[in-house]
């Protein structure tokens, strides 16, 4: 299992590679100078030639890259073009908190309900709930979130006036949790539906197979009751699967934060991401690219590793 | 039936009188099974509607798509305005199906290159197996880490959003699902007998995989193009949304809630940021009821 475990975190090692590779290729692809934002059109060209060395633009391409990297590594991801002299890492502090708490809450709630169903529909198959549920994770998958966000705005925050329109926090107002809940539910909400369906869907194939189990034919025939033998002996096995879902939705998770950001001018990274492509702002934007995918890869990893913890019957 | 199978004896068909006739072609059993589907079936129907009318929208549309009226702008639904006018007096309903030229040109486009580029990669890293395998499926893992949102916002704000970049970066960032379940049914066609057997007598590389080991595989790749065709469309409503897709005053699905993300008009016109999502989604979930019955329809384990 330790021997697993190390090999399988080795293998990661080459895909950061890549990743940061990738990043940095296609910022390089964009034409015209990545600082010619920052200088003045009337500079002198002596000025131009002391401005691109300062930033390191005259040297070979490889060296930019591993200079780059090696500053990535200690924690220097340079600094804003746009917001002169402000470091990227302090934008991105400043905003991820409030990502990861958008995020959070809307995998908890997620959770909380596709699983519940799932487990249902797959004890009571092709029943009206069953339907009812199939249907619905259809709708939710479906469904554009930024649309669905609107429509909410639109209903429940600009006829309605129960929800705030967007924001984290009534501006200029002292901190109340009630209020910092407030402005959570409907983006939090939007940004569970598509991993909610997803994941109804899922849990409810998964359950199903087990359910087919022997063990479980045997653990009813005892007498057990349903409950317990579907939530004790069911649930352990159904939910091992499901592990590695979470891992292969976290790339598709991550940009659905970033679109639910945007629509609910929520202040997370997502939004700092766009933000940033509209300004053209390339350290902010490779920064983010690779910090985003660097998360992919570790949630990859705890995946795996969950799941050769979680599932005793495989052998590595 | 006319045409009796001559093999068939008399005793058989004294037991058996299904015999006689002609056993049913794969399209037929194929269609028989996925008319079983009624929701793919209604699906199939509103899809293939909706091509038709994107196909024919400037013989149909009652306006011209950019005819700008200040003076009837956001209006209700109306006889005149089936479904309302924008905040430039320019029809909703006209605008939705030039619309949907670009979201299905943009989702049926990229997904064909995605398929191209997935089964390229797929096969040739299943067929080859070792150090191809090895540098072809890391490189699909690096481009599945990155967030394709991320990856769609960056190539288009340095290359611009035209509708043959949109289709180039869509296909470039969605072949990779593909190329994984290409090599997947690779891996264990490869070994089968009647791709050893062509390998005894020498067939050419290329043609075992084009003409052996492909055929083979088509049935789970239709269906993820299916599927993909769904979520290309959701990508690019969402981009257009972020106003990085096609630019007004060509009009997209995702284009118009860009311009209906307003306060006033949610207020006043709250159907105008209706009808766009509304259509989307119907569209997305039809194409993914057909996926779904595709699904059963090609899967030759299933019973009819």
């Amino acid at each position: 299992m330790v021997s697993y475990i190390i090999r399988r975190t080795i293998m990661a090692i080459p895909l950061l590679f890549g990743i940061t590779i990738l990043s940095f290729a296609i910022i390089q692809a964009a034409p015209g100078d990545p600082t010619s934002l920052m200088m003045d059109p009337s500079m002198k060209p002596s000025d131009k030639e002391a401005f691109r060395e300062r930033y390191g633009l005259d040297e070979p391409i490889h060296i930019q890259y591993i200079t780059w990297l090696g500053n990535m590594a200690q924690g220097d991801f340079g600094d804003s073009i746009i917001k002169r002299g402000t470091p990227v890492s302090e934008l991105i502090m400043n905003r991820l908190p409030n990502t990861l708490l958008l995020m959070l809450v809307s995998t908890i709630l997620a959770i909380l309900i596709a699983i519940p169903f799932g487990i249902y529909s797959a004890m009571r198959p092709y029943t009206k709930l069953d339907y009812t549920v199939t249907v619905t994770s259809f709708l939710g998958v479906a469904t554009p979130n930024f649309w669905l966000g609107l429509m909410l705005i639109m209903f429940l925050s600009v006829t309605l006036g129960w929800f705030p329109t967007g924001g984290v926090a009534t501006l200029n107002a002292d901190f109340s949790l009630w209020d910092r809940i407030h402005h959570l539910i409907l983006p939090a909400f939007v940004l569970a539906v598509a991993d909610m369906a997803a994941l109804t869907r899922y849990t409810r194939s998964s359950m199903m197979d087990v359910l087919k189990q022997d063990y479980i034919r045997t653990a009813m025939s005892k007498g057990f009751k349903e409950k317990k033998v579907v939530l004790k002996h069911g649930l352990r096995n159904g939910m091992i699967p499901i592990i590695t879902i979470f891992g292969l939705m976290l790339p598709s998770f991550i940009g659905g934060a970033a679109i639910t950001e945007r629509v609910f001018a929520w202040p997370g990274i997502g939004l700092l991401f766009i933000e940033s492509a509209f300004q053209r702002d390339y350290p902010v934007i490779m920064a983010l690219t690779v910090i985003s995918a660097v998360f992919v890869v570790i949630g990859n990893l705890l995946a795996d590793i969950l799941y050769a913890v979680f599932d005793p019957r495989i052998e590595y | 039936m006319s045409q009796v199978n001559p093999e068939i004896s008399q005793k058989e068909l004294e037991l058996n009188p299904n015999l006689m006739e002609k056993p049913d072609t794969l399209t037929k059993i194929f269609i028989r099974k996925f008319m079983k589907n009624k929701l793919a079936v209604v699906g199939a129907i509103f899809l293939l509607a909706i091509v038709l009318i994107s196909i024919l929208a400037p013989i149909i549309s009652p306006h011209p798509y950019d005819q700008q009226n200040l003076l009837a702008k956001l209006q209700p639904p109306s006889a005149d305005y089936w479904l309302g006018t924008d905040r430039y007096g320019r029809d909703i309903f006209t605008r939705l199906i030039y619309g949907g030229r670009v979201s299905l040109l943009v989702a049926f486009g990229s997904v064909l290159g995605a398929i191209v580029i997935g089964i390229t990669v797929g096969a040739l890293a299943g067929y080859f197996g070792g150090i191809v395998d090895a540098v072809l499926m890391r490189f699909v893992d690096v481009i599945i880490s990155i967030p394709s949102i991320f990856l769609l916002i960056t190539i288009v704000t340095i290359f611009g959003s035209s509708l043959q970049n949109l289709i180039i970066v869509f296909a470039l960032t969605s072949w990779t699902g593909t190329a994984r379940l290409v090599r997947g049914e690779f891996l264990s066609l490869r070994s089968r007998e009647f791709v050893l057997a062509s390998k005894t007598v020498g067939t050419k590389s290329y043609k075992i995989i084009f003409t052996h080991i492909l055929p083979n595989a088509m049935g789970p790749i239709i269906v993820a193009a299916t599927l993909l065709v769904g979520g290309v469309i959701l990508s690019e409503a969402a981009l257009s949304y972020l106003g990085l897709g096609i630019q007004p005053p060509t009009a997209s699905w995702g284009n118009m809630l860009q311009d209906a993300q307003n306060y006033t008009v949610m207020l006043t016109a709250p159907w105008y940021p209706f009808f766009p999502g509304f259509l989307i989604l119907l569209t997305v979930l039809s194409v993914n009821f057909i996926g779904d019955g595709l699904r059963d329809a090609l899967d030759p384990k299933t019973l009819e």
